[in-house]
């Protein structure tokens, strides 16, 4: 099967997910939201979030006994470490990430979520640009 | 009963990830390299998702007070301001995001797929969280 077609069939069900998450238990499934949720003792066992992430965590140890996914993870623990940082402070301060902004803001034509979208897109590219083709790095 | 589905949901939302070739950090950052050798299939992945989320995400914008399966609100984000935090949080999100090639929902699925070393990331962005908190003394 063409790569389109298979990330398109992905991002089917990742469209499921969020439609099922949002009329069975009334909220956006915005991953870093979710996090947020978690770890904040007030709504840690208030909103079901932390059981959308245990489904999100413990399928892939089963996923994995049949089927072994493409992963090549070539980032030094110093490049994990700061994009680490920068996703967990990031996503806060900007309300979302991929799965918030990307998939549920622009399927609700918000303009808040379609300029954060573009935003990390772009910035996403410049870092990419920087460290492929300036440092040569992988 | 509606944790049991946030949990079905989640595991639904992971398996779309390892798929759809989003689990794979290689080929995130094979998609944000638009001037090297552009690998766009992730781009596929976004228009799967918003296909089947749109829909249902403006059914539910457009009802006065849109309602769950099981009769409860559903809550939809009401922010619409396009301000400095969200501008800077995308940017440093997207930064963090095109170093590593991880954004927070696959970094989990990583986990159970054995690629360990992914841990950095995610305690790092459980950190970036904390401070996040601290510093905007919510």
């Amino acid at each position: 099967m063409h790569d389109f077609l298979i990330a398109f069939i992905g991002g089917l069900m990742l469209g499921l997910s969020v439609v099922g998450y949002l009329y069975v238990n009334g909220r956006i499934a915005g991953i870093s939201g979710l996090i947020g949720q978690v770890l904040n003792s007030k709504t840690m066992f208030k909103t079901p979030a932390i059981w959308f992430l245990l489904g999100l965590i413990l399928t892939p140890f089963i996923y994995g006994l049949f089927v072994q996914p493409e992963i090549e993870l070539n980032a030094s623990p110093l490049m994990m470490i700061v994009a680490g940082l920068l996703v967990g402070f990031g996503t806060r301060l900007g309300s979302g990430c991929t799965s918030g902004h990307g998939i549920c803001g622009i399927s609700r034509l918000s303009k808040r979520s379609i300029i954060a979208t573009m935003t990390f897109m772009f910035a996403g590219f410049v870092a990419v640009y920087i460290i492929r083709h300036i440092t040569g790095a992988f | 009963m509606k944790n049991l589905f946030a949990f079905l949901f989640g595991a639904l939302f992971s398996v779309g990830l390892m798929v759809s070739g989003m689990s794979n950090p290689k080929k995130v950052l094979d998609f944000l390299d638009l001037f090297g050798d552009w690998d766009a299939s992730l781009a596929f992945v976004m228009m799967g998702a918003i296909a089947v989320a749109f829909i249902p995400f403006q059914k539910a914008l457009r009802t006065a007070q849109p309602k769950t399966v099981f009769n409860e609100p559903i809550d939809l984000p009401k922010n619409n301001q396009i301000d400095k935090k969200l501008i800077t949080g995308a940017v440093l999100f997207g930064a963090g995001w095109g170093i590593a090639g991880i954004c927070p929902a696959p970094s989990f699925t990583l986990i159970g797929l054995g690629h360990y070393q992914v841990l950095y990331f995610i305690v790092a962005m459980l950190v970036g969280v904390w401070i996040h908190r601290k510093w905007s003394g919510a």
